[in-house]
């Protein structure tokens, strides 16, 4: 085309009698917090991570919560034992049921365990897992005996215990007896007539001195309740079956009834009829561990936040101070906050933990122990911040409209360096979680004492019985381990959605 | 160059001194532990007391134990765990364990993420990439005892291929011992392997994309070349202070994996004095963790200046 030569009627003018405008905008305003939201929306880890977060939170609310038993009930018996449903393990689907292996059972345990379902109607035998044959020397021969490995119910397989119980709390259980049908006490059996052992309550039948079964022709149990009133306590109440009417169900022994106990049926007693329902199991104390991981987990993150809470602030104004004045005053804080982030931690936390415990009690110098140091980090990311936008041209402006100091750091400077300090926080919640848990693993801080228990007292429970319970380290640390990936994904999805570098790339 | 590290070395000495001052008088400051009355120790323990000053101004106590540190090598004896021995000869005993543990762990470990973080940043987005990032994040963030506990309870228990607890005895080279050790540096390897990954990965990427690579494949240089030669070379700016940091970072240990594999060594010791209240062994592991942490510190940061001329910090003042 021609442009040298336009003819002058093609030219019109752009506007003649109206004003021109820009076009008010289309698009929808959008603020840097939910810039940053958007972003974080398009990181699928991080989402997820904020769900299961969220759930494990929720977890850690509820849990003491809706959980049948509190943390300060401590069960005597029912220590470190499976998990266990009584509604579940009688469907018999393998999970919940309590199950313990115990390997290599000879004849004489076989017999013990079908003695304890023979008395008590519970049999604690849920399968046979593996046969073994072994060669045995009997009476100077090699003779080939069969072994079994047993899966065993462990809530059924502790059968009848003895118990010495004052007269009140006999007849009370007798009444409790009569009123839900459920037997509690079992009929006496006189340690003479089974060859004096007297360390295994579940022996009802006849045996010889190693306290192996002695059968009559039949294969069956021969029984040796004892007869003898003169040596019972009155007994008023339901009888088991085979009971002739004869059986004692105590023995006076200094002021009070010596009873053969049925365990499970007593905790049924203890707790108002309800059966043992441990989903996680129970620890070295006899705790709920279901219970246990929800209170150790609201504490540790109740305390964590409490903690970066202090330390941001404290942090973000001697961080302030620093970047903002810069010069000797930097100079003389750094030096400070060098010498503090010198001590080690477990150091600090064993001093205050001597020095402080009696007079402000184990959480409050634990909190002063995470104090003393935690902020140094907040404090570091504050003066950086502080020195990236101190000599920014907006700064000069408001400088030279008259702002002051004060204005100047808060109202200025620090605003614009919120979102990385904000986000920087919530990566600081597990470390001090982490940092928490190995301190009360270590026994370093006791915590149970407040708190009832925590996720490192569980785990240090657990520990040293992680070859007979397993469970007791298992579910501690699956909770600990998905709260602190869940944590750290999370933060990192904050931190990179509220970087500024990354702001409107993939828009 | 000289001068810098001179003055870092002057300055961490005297921040060690503060500190070790401060932790000092706290400890002093607490009631001093009874003596059992009739050891055959206790009189020499008392005379030793008297002769620390222990009824004197903390200022004069902690002059007269600086002195018994620099001139006789003097740190105290024990008064609970080992009575009446030398807490720096106790010390030296428990060392080798910790070191030992520590030393293998990380010399698979540093290799082999490294070898990691490379993999994953030159098959950057990729499946690959993606597997290894993820795990990284997972295996950074879980801590070390979860580790403990299933290596414990899958290669020790079910498995039954190595023992449950670290061997006694001095034979720190034998067949046997290294068997039983075994554990504990799987335990401590996760967590290390992953943190290399993860730096070298970061650093990596960011040099792998930088101009100076575009300028060496113009130039001529096959990828591998150009990898080798300049990527990776910048990048190890980063990662060698970070090897440096975690050998010294050996002597310090970990706590926690020591308690648990029992492994008699310094981590064990310090949980003793703090759960024994021996103040004179927790005033030396005090001192010598201090040392530690201040140390690998200085080490970063020197190493820094000298493998990168652009960082010589303090040659610009």
């Amino acid at each position: 085309m021609e442009y040298e030569k336009i003819p002058a009627e093609q030219f019109r003018f752009v506007q003649k009698d109206e004003s021109l405008h820009d076009k008010a905008l289309q698009t929808k305003a959008r603020g840097f917090f939910a810039d940053a939201m958007i972003r974080f929306g398009k990181n699928k880890s991080s989402v997820i991570a904020t769900v299961i977060l969220l759930l494990l939170i929720l977890y850690s609310i509820f849990a003491p919560i809706i959980s049948v038993y509190d943390i300060q009930e401590k069960d005597k018996l029912y220590v470190n034992y499976p998990p266990f449903v009584a509604s579940v393990a009688k469907k018999n689907l393998g999970i919940l049921d309590g199950s313990r292996i115990f390997r290599s059972q000879n004849d004489v345990s076989m017999n013990s365990w079908r003695g304890i379902a023979e008395e008590t109607g519970m049999d604690p035998v849920l399968g046979v897992v593996g046969t073994h044959e072994t060669q045995v020397k009997y009476r100077g021969q090699m003779v080939t005996r069969l072994v079994y490995d047993l899966e065993i119910n462990a809530y059924y397989a502790i059968g009848i215990v003895y118990q010495v119980l004052p007269f009140a709390e006999y007849e009370k259980i007798q009444a409790w007896q009569n009123e839900t049908g459920i037997q509690v006490i079992y009929p006496y059996v006189e340690r003479k007539d089974i060859s004096d052992i007297s360390d295994n309550a579940n022996l009802w039948y006849k045996v010889d001195s190693k306290g192996a079964a002695q059968l009559d022709a039949d294969g069956n149990f021969i029984p040796v309740y004892s007869t003898r009133e003169e040596i019972a306590a009155p007994y008023n109440s339901i009888r088991i079956p085979s009971d002739p009417g004869n059986y004692i169900y105590s023995f006076i022994r200094s002021g009070a009834a010596e009873c053969r106990i049925n365990y499970y049926n007593y905790f049924r007693y203890l707790h108002d009829g309800g059966e043992p329902s441990y989903i996680m199991g129970t620890n070295a104390l006899g705790q709920d561990i279901f219970c246990g991981i929800g209170v150790g987990a609201r504490f540790s993150i109740l305390f964590a936040i409490l903690v970066s809470a202090i330390n941001l602030t404290i942090g973000a104004f001697y961080g302030a101070v620093e970047g903002y004045y810069g010069g000797w005053v930097d100079m003389t804080l750094e030096r400070i906050s060098d010498i503090l982030s010198g001590v080690p931690f477990i150091v600090v936390t064993t001093l205050f933990q001597l020095h402080l415990a009696q007079k402000v009690g184990v959480v409050g110098s634990f909190l002063f122990a995470f104090v003393l140091t935690g902020w140094i980090g907040m404090a570091a990311l504050t003066r950086r911040q502080f020195y990236r936008f101190k000599g920014q041209e907006f700064i000069l402006a408001a400088r030279t409209l008259g702002a002051s100091d004060k204005r100047l750091m808060f109202k200025h400077i620090f605003p614009n360096g919120i979102g990385s300090i904000i986000t920087s926080c919530a990566l600081v919640i597990p470390g001090v979680i982490s940092s928490e848990t190995s301190m009360t693993y270590l026994g370093i801080v006791d915590l149970t004492t407040y708190a009832g228990t925590t996720i490192g007292t569980l785990l240090s429970q657990g520990n040293a019985v992680v070859t007979t319970a397993p469970h007791a380290m298992l579910y501690p640390s699956i909770f600990l381990g998905l709260l602190m990936i869940c944590f750290n994904l999370f933060g990192n999805g904050l931190r990179d959605a509220f970087n500024p570098t990354t702001r409107g790339i993939d828009d | 160059m000289f001068k810098y590290v001179l003055q870092r070395i002057l300055y961490m000495f005297f921040v060690f001194m503060i500190i070790t001052f401060m932790c000092f008088v706290l400890i002093r400051m607490l009631p001093v532990p009874a003596l059992p009355p009739n050891d055959p120790h206790t009189p020499i323990l008392m005379a030793r007391r008297e002769a620390l000053g222990y009824n004197k101004p903390y200022l004069v106590q902690f002059w007269i134990f600086i002195k018994n540190v620099f001139t006789k090598f003097d740190w105290g004896v024990s008064e609970k765990l080992y009575i009446g021995r030398n807490v720096w000869d106790v010390f030296v005993e428990k060392l080798p364990a910790t070191m030992i543990v520590n030393l293998y762990s990380i010399l698979w470990t540093i290799p082999v993420g490294i070898a990691l973080g490379i993999w994953a940043a030159l098959k950057k987005n990729t499946w690959i990439d993606y597997t290894i990032s993820t795990l990284t994040m997972v295996v950074i963030s879980v801590p070390s005892f979860v580790y403990a506990f299933l290596v414990q309870y899958i290669f020790c228990f079910q498995l039954r291929w190595f023992p449950f607890l670290m061997k006694g005895g001095t034979d720190y080279f034998s067949w046997e011992m290294f068997k039983s050790i075994i554990p504990p540096i799987l335990s401590l390897s996760f967590g290390v392997i992953a943190g290399f990954t993860r730096t070298t990965r970061a650093e990596l990427t960011e040099v792998l994309t930088s101009e100076f690579m575009l300028l060496a494949r113009t130039k001529g240089l096959t990828k591998t070349q150009a990898t080798v030669r300049h990527a990776l070379r910048n990048c190890f700016v980063v990662i060698v202070p970070g090897i440096f940091g975690e050998f010294i970072g050996i002597l310090g240990g970990s706590l926690i994996i020591e308690k648990i594999f029992s492994i008699p060594g310094v981590g064990g010791l310090t949980l003793n004095a703090i759960n024994g209240l021996d103040y004179n062994v927790f005033i030396l592991s005090t001192c010598f963790y201090t040392a530690i942490g201040l140390a690998a510190g200085l080490v970063v940061d020197v190493s820094y200046g000298f493998i990168d001329p652009r960082i010589r910090m303090g040659s610009k003042k």
